[in-house]
């Protein structure tokens, strides 16, 4: 359980998707114009990355990663079929993004209205195959730490994009240099932010 | 005949500056900033980016007439993962350093919104021959920004392109220091906008209006 906390809270603040390894940066600045919007493809992120995620744990652990299949029949156990996991992983992303979306409609058409738009766009979004990515990568143990890790990088990226969506709303006001608009002066404000939370570097609890 | 008519030049080089893929459409930053700390694995990047583009913008314009428009982008997301994979394994068995280095930002060019932006924006209406150009072009557009980025990072970080030391000792002995903060992800962000500022600053047309 401790553990499970420790994963959670550090994929929040030390690892964050956006600050640290700039996942999922297109629709990052393209969403953040206001923080509604962004509150929205924000729990999207969240929820898509908390499906996808165990699901491509399960398939890496009993299906791609060597010797994954000699719960079939011991004949498999050198059986590596880790180059497959790119094609498969983006498989289930998008064919999980279509299913959520179809359930999401008919189900909660309230839901369905304020996140419709931002779920076809996830599919693409690179914080979801990253997270799956990562999840390979860092070998977790159980199901239940990866499940935290999808959860604690979902609230990281809600958090960075609704910090964003704040500071430009408010920069609207001010007086920014010409060639530096929009797009410019969004890109030094995430770079500021990510100076900040830099500090965070080396939380454990 | 001419090889390149004006038409397809201004596919080719339109990318590289008004319609730069990362400062001006806004497409395939992640992976741009997060590969940046050293010059190699800049260039590494930007060479799998370029020859992933021009093949993948050439099969899906080869195939976009038989494409039913329900499942394209599965279709394109196929391509691009199938050619994706292809170089991460090449890499794997030819360049395992910087494949390392590199880990899961090779395989996050599937998910690059570069890609899915030039197939469907451009190969789904345009001849092999433009979307060869087309992909090429953009390619070549992405790798310079990476290039230039992580040209600065790296000599400005730790003193040295391509790992090998350009600063010279003896500016180290009269009191000189690498800028450590070059190598933190933050710094890529900012460099960023610093072109865009230059570039921005030179092609009035570009700016934004406030909004």
């Amino acid at each position: 359980m401790e553990n499970n906390l420790n994963i959670f809270v550090k994929s929040i603040f030390v690892d964050n998707m956006i600050f640290a390894y700039f996942l999922g940066m297109c629709s990052y600045l393209a969403v953040s114009k206001n923080v509604k919007t962004s509150m929205g493809l924000g729990l999207a992120v969240i929820f898509v990355l908390g499906v996808t995620l165990p699901a491509n744990y399960l398939l890496e652990n009993y299906v791609l990663k060597a010797g994954a299949l000699s719960w079939i029949s011991p004949n498999f156990a050198t059986l590596d079929l880790s180059y497959l996991s790119f094609i498969l992983f983006i498989a289930v992303i998008a064919a999980i993004v279509q299913l959520v979306e179809m359930i999401i409609e008919k189900f909660s058409p309230a839901l369905y209205a304020s996140l419709g738009i931002f779920l076809p766009l996830i599919a693409v979004n690179c914080a979801i195959m990253g997270g799956s990515l990562f999840m390979q990568q860092r070998a977790f143990h159980n199901i239940g730490e990866a499940s935290s890790y999808a959860l604690g990088s979902g609230v990281g990226w809600l958090l960075a994009i609704i910090g964003l969506a704040a500071i430009r709303e408010k920069m609207e006001y001010s007086n920014v240099p010409k060639p530096l608009r929009g797009l410019g002066i969004a890109f030094i404000v995430v770079g500021l932010m990510g100076i900040a939370f830099l500090a965070f570097s080396g939380l454990k609890i | 005949m001419k090889l390149l008519n004006t038409k397809s030049k201004g596919v080719l080089l339109g990318p590289l500056n008004k319609n730069n893929p990362i400062t001006v459409q806004v497409l395939g930053i992640c992976s741009a900033l997060a590969v940046t700390a050293k010059l190699e694995p800049s260039l590494v990047m930007g060479i799998s980016v370029i020859v992933i583009m021009a093949l993948s913008n050439v099969i899906i314009s080869l195939l976009r007439n038989t494409i039913p428009n329900r499942i394209r982008i599965i279709v394109q997301l196929v391509v691009i993962a199938s050619l994706v994979t292809i170089v991460s394994e090449f890499l794997k068995a030819f360049a395992y350093d910087v494949s390392a280095q590199l880990s899961v930002y090779i395989g996050l060019i599937i998910t690059n919104c570069i890609l899915m932006g030039r197939l469907e924006a451009f190969a789904m209406s345009n001849r092999p021959w433009e979307s060869l150009l087309d992909g090429v072009g953009n390619g070549i557009g992405y790798a310079w920004i990476l290039v230039a980025v992580g040209f600065f990072r790296e000599l400005l970080g730790s003193g040295s392109l391509l790992g090998i030391q350009i600063i010279p000792e003896a500016l180290y002995e009269f009191g000189y220091v690498n800028n450590g903060l070059m190598m933190m992800p933050p710094m890529a962000l900012i460099l960023v906008a610093c072109i865009i500022w230059v570039q921005r600053a030179k092609n009035k047309d570009l700016q934004e209006e406030q909004h």
